[in-house]
């Protein structure tokens, strides 16, 4: 390892394996250096580069608003129908950007990752985390809408940071699964987009979950971005949103088995990512 | 006696041949669970142990603290192995290596080298990825600018920089790093010749530093310049351990014997098919000696060791003599018309067995330098199709042993050099 100089041995790992938050934290600087250079190339690749993260939700909600809203009728409890789609927009794309990026992200790093040591996680980890930055951006753009709508500024907006973090588990445990799925079975990468579609329209991001029916309600919770949706939609717009709390606790307990899972899967696979890969 | 601050012990690397090719897709992978197919597939995969390779296997030895050593072999001997598993790239399959210190590894220059990213960034992002702290970028940023003479360009995309820049660039972050143990694979020769010997000297520098260098090289005037000591691979094995010069003479010595011949014992294995196999290809002197170096006053035979497989077939052994480059100085086949002397086999039909087809090159006829032979056996005059062939089966040098260089010692070019019949007259 280039980072640390502990007198250490290397030999065959078995079993699964917990991270090593030490190695973790002397490579920090990569960590950050990695997200980084995905938003810089991002950016500059692009033509209208940082607009793309505000058009792409600003487009999605005028769309939603138009099916949902107008067309089918959705309730939306009060709200302006373009905010509430919007503040659900937000950690969803933030979770799908991260969900489609993340499977590839380890076959993309296929160069480095045969070429050179480092904690093979930063890899999804540093993909998730630049899509943050992308949600700040469009988190700017939610501030004017709901300035323009004339929806107050409440305090639970300071919990926003934990649905966020909520969603950023959700969004690092499925990039683990699938990144490292996809660097054994090549496969992967096309059925995630299509999970991710599917996704998009069974979470409550066209609508509320209050259209789903009581007895039902639970078990749609399983899906963790609906807790995280919900609790974005009750923080920006109020209690006519309040969330089924059992719910937020299923979807916190869901991500938790994901991300958890999803980091034992990740180091008892990463092993043999250099030989496979 | 301090400890050594790198121990390899008993280290072994096995891949499975065919494993990663046979579910390399969830749809397949999910259809054998079903089908109740994993139970085959297993039993296959498992069975003969041929579908293991050992990359390396029971390699053992103790590097010193500022020792620079120098690892050699031919290709597939295991020695990126090696590199990969002192980096932590890979994991070994038994044994264990015990490290103690900073460990930095060169396996190529530029990695995680973004085109799209400026040489700045991308000198930041090198660097990270090579294991240096912020700090030290900042610190040594200047030194590694100069090094590589961009610093012009450094805040344009790395995409528009020439492929020498390119490397002058990703060498010159790598040439940075200041690890105690820096491990290294045949980044030598990167860039142009004023380049080259800027990296070389680089390299020196490190290696007389004190710090401790493992260099992967097939360079070998590179192995006796920088290395105290050498080990040697051969097929994951370690088959020797001493002074450069002592393991670099090894080394040269199983270099220049096996490419002066190929041999295949086994026919299961050999080239060809059911009608002919080959069995040996030989370069030899015309005392009768394998050997590599050939020299032109001379000339050479080749022998060519064949399997005739079905009774009564007329076989015909083909050559074609290649230069350097690959381009084909000649080709030949032992039919009547086309020897210079009777060859009683020639156009025969052949009981079955084993048969030597031998050919000589005339002396004072082929040119300095590396030369291959392609082998075909045909059948029946046919030169459309082969029963058995091998491209590159052997190569040689061809030496100039001065009979034709009294008057001329410098280049001479051409792809043969035969001694011609020259006759001058007066006219008038």
């Amino acid at each position: 390892m280039s980072v640390g100089a502990a007198r250490r041995a290397i030999q065959a790992r078995h079993g699964l394996v917990p991270i090593d938050f030490g190695e973790m934290w002397r490579y920090r600087e990569l960590f950050v250096f990695l997200a980084w250079r995905d938003v810089l190339v991002r950016y500059k690749q692009t033509l209208i580069g940082v607009a793309w993260a505000v058009l792409q939700p600003v487009l999605a909600m005028v769309v939603f608003t138009v099916v949902f809203g107008e067309l089918a009728g959705m309730p939306s409890n009060g709200a302006p129908y373009p905010v509430m789609t919007f503040a659900a927009l937000l950690p969803w794309m933030f979770f799908s950007n991260a969900m489609n990026q993340g499977a590839n992200s380890l076959v993309a790093a296929s160069g480095m990752i045969s070429k050179v040591y480092f904690p093979r996680l930063l890899i999804p980890a540093s993909t998730t985390l630049s899509g943050a930055v992308d949600f700040i951006i469009s988190f700017v753009v939610l501030l004017c809408l709901m300035a323009w709508y004339g929806v107050q500024f409440r305090v639970e907006l300071f919990l926003l940071p934990l649905f966020f973090l909520l969603g950023f588990g959700a969004a690092l445990g499925v990039s683990l699964w699938f990144g490292a799925l996809n660097v054994k079975y090549r496969d992967v990468k096309h059925i995630v987009p299509f999970l991710v579609q599917a996704g998009l329209y069974i979470s409550p991001v066209g609508f509320t979950s209050t259209v789903i029916p009581e007895k039902w309600r639970f078990v749609y919770s399983l899906n963790p971005m609906v807790g995280v949706i919900d609790g974005f939609r009750w923080a920006i717009l109020g209690p006519a949103f309040t969330p089924h709390w059992p719910g937020i606790w299923a979807s916190a307990v869901v991500v938790t088995l994901v991300l958890v899972s999803g980091v034992y899967y990740f180091r008892y696979t990463e092993r043999t990512f250099a030989d496979v890969i | 006696m301090a400890d050594p601050v790198l121990s390899i012990r008993t280290i072994g690397k096995r891949y499975t041949l065919g494993a990663t090719l046979r579910h390399s897709t969830l749809r397949d992978r999910l259809a054998a669970v079903a089908g109740g197919l994993l139970k085959r597939h297993q039993a296959r995969g498992n069975g003969p142990a041929s579908r293991d390779f050992w990359a390396l296997r029971d390699v053992s030895f103790d590097v010193e603290e500022g020792q620079v050593l120098g690892i050699i072999g031919r290709n597939g001997a295991g020695k990126t192995t090696l590199l990969k598993l002192l980096s932590q790239i890979t994991e070994p399959t038994e044994g264990e290596i015990v490290v103690d210190g900073r460990v930095a590894s060169l396996l190529e220059v530029g990695t995680g080298f973004h085109p799209e990213l400026s040489g700045r960034e991308n000198i930041f992002l090198n660097g990270a990825i090579l294991g240096m702290t912020r700090r030290e970028i900042l610190s040594r940023f200047d030194d590694i600018v100069a090094f590589a003479e961009v610093d012009r360009f450094l805040d344009t995309p790395v995409k528009r920089y020439s492929s020498g820049m390119y490397v002058r660039l990703a060498f010159a972050v790598a040439a940075h790093l200041e690890p105690e143990i820096l491990v290294v694979d045949e980044v030598l020769a990167v860039g142009d010749y004023q380049f080259q010997k800027k990296c070389l000297g680089k390299m020196g520098d490190v290696a007389r530093s004190g710090r401790t260098v493992l260099l992967v090289s097939h360079n070998m005037s590179s192995v006796l310049n920088l290395c105290s000591r050498a080990v040697l691979l051969e097929q994951g094995h370690l088959v020797a351990d001493g002074p450069a010069a002592d393991i670099v003479q090894r080394y040269m010595d199983i270099k220049l014997s096996q490419a002066a011949e190929a041999v295949w014992e086994d026919p299961a294995t050999a080239p060809g098919g059911e009608v002919a196999k080959l069995r040996a290809v030989r370069i030899l002197t015309i005392d009768g000696k394998p050997t590599s170096d050939v020299d032109i006053g001379q000339g050479c035979d080749l022998d060519v060791e064949y399997w005739n497989l079905v009774e009564g077939a007329r076989l015909m052994v083909t050559i074609q003599l290649m230069d350097r480059m690959g381009g084909m100085i000649l080709s030949s086949f032992n039919l009547p018309s086309v020897c210079a002397e009777p060859d009683q086999w020639s156009d025969k039909p052949m009981p079955k067995g084993l048969f030597r087809t031998r050919v000589r090159f005339p002396a004072d006829f082929l040119n300095e330098g590396l030369h291959s032979i392609n082998v075909f056996i045909q059948k029946d005059g046919n030169l459309n199709t082969y029963m058995a062939h091998k491209n590159d089966a052997v190569s040689f040098n061809c030496v100039d042993s001065g009979r034709m260089r009294k008057e001329y010692g410098g280049v001479w070019g051409g792809v043969v050099r035969p001694r011609l019949d020259w006759r001058t007259e007066r006219m008038g």
